[in-house]
């Protein structure tokens, strides 16, 4: 239970600011996606290895990292159907990942792989996730200008110099990452909802970067506290619970502050 | 429920907290500075070529350290897919020149500007810049292009200008604030130095945008429809902006659907549809002939006055 609480809250100190970023540059859905191009990797992990922290984590590494390189191509090539394609990458891959857990499996690895298991994270396990955030927190803290700049106006990077496709494919790298992270405790359906709905919540309260990053951080840590209680007294699944109190929060910052400023990209496309 | 001291002192410990992760920042900063300096000259140097483009501090302001800011195109031709955009275009932006992109929907004005900006890259053909290759190129797109919704305030979208000096990763020189200042000022906007972007008008945003052009003092500056859902006030101080860098010496491009603007302030017009119908002195290219050619009729009002390209 220990372990399950100081994991839930360094994943939730790395998920603060890459939330943050994802929501700032539109890209929910693409991190979306890639949290289901980690399933069929781990399903591979799991076919060869078993119930393996190490195949399971780069198995996913691998395919995450694979389909962001793929939506990265053909997104270069036709830019408007990016919606479509992310979606067909995202069925494909979480139906491939099912079919191979299934075919080797029980019920129960099925459920483990799609929800994950707070309860069930060891020390090595805590060991992984802790040095993710680590690299994470480093990375954005080193690269942040950049990062942003690239997310705002790209063309203005490349026109003075900075470039910008490698600070593209770092943040892509950074998000996969950090889905491996929670696939653990959160399974491949929901490692995104820790992610996204914190920081959702922070930006309905603020419009500045630092203070937005602090509470997604803050309240992806309450969520995670207050979920580990429930599941623990009420005896339920903890990574659902961690994501609906995120949820609930999210919901509530809605309708308090009242503030949606970051639509996905896809409505806007469709204008 | 919570009174208003206890919101008041929440308030308070979250602002310490966002202040703490802050003051965090700055020996990280400092920590990676020293851990680079440690690194061996070639891992430097593949350092700054990956993460730190653009940071070149000897690149003064003023006239004396402008560079060449022509363009020469040469047969360009650029296609999207099967659909040609630009075909065979060829011809010269002088130095310190200031052209107007004149077209009908569909010309490729926009796609030109992206092919100088070196964002599209050409099917057949080629474009020399000195300007672009040495970073000097500025580019403003169409405003729908950028994200208005992004957290950024008006100040800090403005000091981006003076990329050259900071980087991706070092400290701003302390001069930083009072030259964003002064570019702030010169478009009018002091009072909103603090607002976030997202607040600002169409017309106060592209003034912004204006300041952030001031401070990047680029040998070449391109702009596509600067002027488009912008007031008549903002444009006609925006235009006269454009003329104190032209006599500054800075080759100046604009893609403009504004006729009379054009004839009134631009010496050269590039008339395109596909391939260049003329290309010069705007007098003659703005000819009747030439407009009917680019399937352009005068004196349609200003949103209609375009027909679509045959």
């Amino acid at each position: 239970m220990r372990i399950a609480l100081v994991a839930s809250f360094a994943l939730a100190l790395a998920n603060g600011p890459i939330g943050t970023l994802l929501l700032m540059r539109r890209e929910s859905l693409s991190g979306n996606v890639l949290s289901h191009a980690v399933m069929p990797g781990a399903a591979l992990g799991f076919l060869y290895a078993g119930y393996s922290l190490a195949a399971l984590s780069f198995g996913g590494l691998l395919t995450g990292l694979f389909v962001a390189g793929l939506a990265a191509l053909k997104t270069r090539a036709r830019p408007r159907h990016q919606d479509v394609s992310l979606i067909a990458f995202y069925l494909v891959s979480l139906s491939f990942g099912i079919l191979i857990v299934a075919a080797r499996g029980s019920q129960a690895d099925l459920m483990h792989v799609l929800f994950g298991t707070v309860l069930a994270i060891d020390v090595n396990a805590l060991l992984l996730i802790a040095s993710i955030t680590s690299i994470t927190l480093l990375v954005i803290a080193a690269l942040y200008r950049p990062l942003a700049v690239e997310s705002f106006d790209p063309a203005f990077l490349r026109a003075v110099g900075g470039g910008g496709g490698v600070f593209r494919a770092i943040f892509i790298t950074l998000v996969v990452l950090n889905l491996v992270a929670s696939f653990q405790a959160f399974g491949t359906l929901l490692a995104i909802g820790p992610m996204l709905l914190p920081a959702a919540a922070a930006r309905c309260w603020t419009q500045k970067v630092w203070p937005m990053i602090t509470l997604a951080t803050a309240i992806g840590m309450a969520a995670a506290l207050a979920g580990l209680l429930i599941s623990y007294y009420a005896n339920l699944p903890s990574g659902p619970a961690i994501v609906i109190g995120a949820g609930l929060i999210y919901g509530i910052s809605l309708l308090a502050a009242g503030r949606t400023r970051f639509e996905p990209r896809i409505f806007e496309e469709q204008r | 429920m919570a009174n208003s001291s206890d919101g008041a002192r929440w308030r308070r410990s979250f602002s310490d907290m966002v202040s703490l992760g802050g003051a965090a920042i700055a020996p990280l900063r400092r920590g990676l500075a020293v851990l680079l300096s440690a690194l061996s000259d070639r891992a430097q140097a593949a350092f700054a070529r990956h993460f730190d483009g653009g940071y070149d501090p000897s690149a003064l302001d003023g006239p004396a350290q402008r560079g060449d800011g022509g363009i020469a195109v040469r047969n360009l031709s650029v296609g999207y897919g099967e659909h040609l955009a630009l075909e065979g275009v060829t011809g010269d932006f002088a130095p310190a020149s200031m052209t107007a992109i004149v077209g009908p929907n569909g010309a490729g004005k926009s796609t030109l500007l992206k092919v100088l900006a070196g964002i599209v890259r050409p099917m057949a053909g080629e474009v020399t810049c000195a300007a672009l290759a040495r970073h000097r190129l500025a580019y403003l797109p169409q405003q729908a292009e950028l994200d208005r919704g992004f957290p950024i305030t008006l100040g800090e979208l403005v000091a981006l200008g003076d990329w050259r000096n900071f980087g991706s990763v070092r400290e701003p020189p302390p001069r930083l604030a009072a030259s964003v200042h002064e570019a702030v000022a010169t478009v009018g906007l002091e009072a909103l130095i603090n607002r976030q972007i997202s607040e600002l008008s169409v017309g106060q945003f592209q003034r912004a945008l204006f300041a952030r052009l001031l401070l990047q003092d680029a040998d070449v500056i391109l702009l596509d429809e600067p002027f488009a859902a912008v007031d008549e006030s903002t444009t006609d101080e925006l235009l006269s902006l454009l003329q104190r860098w032209r006599e500054k010496g800075q080759t100046i491009v604009a893609v403009l659907h504004d006729l009379d603007r054009v004839r009134l302030h631009f010496p050269s017009t590039l008339l395109l549809a596909r391939s260049p119908i003329a290309w010069g002195d705007t007098s003659l290219s703005l000819s009747a002939d030439n407009l009917a050619r680019a399937h352009i009729t005068p004196g349609l009002p200003e949103r209609g006055r375009f027909g679509r390209a045959a």
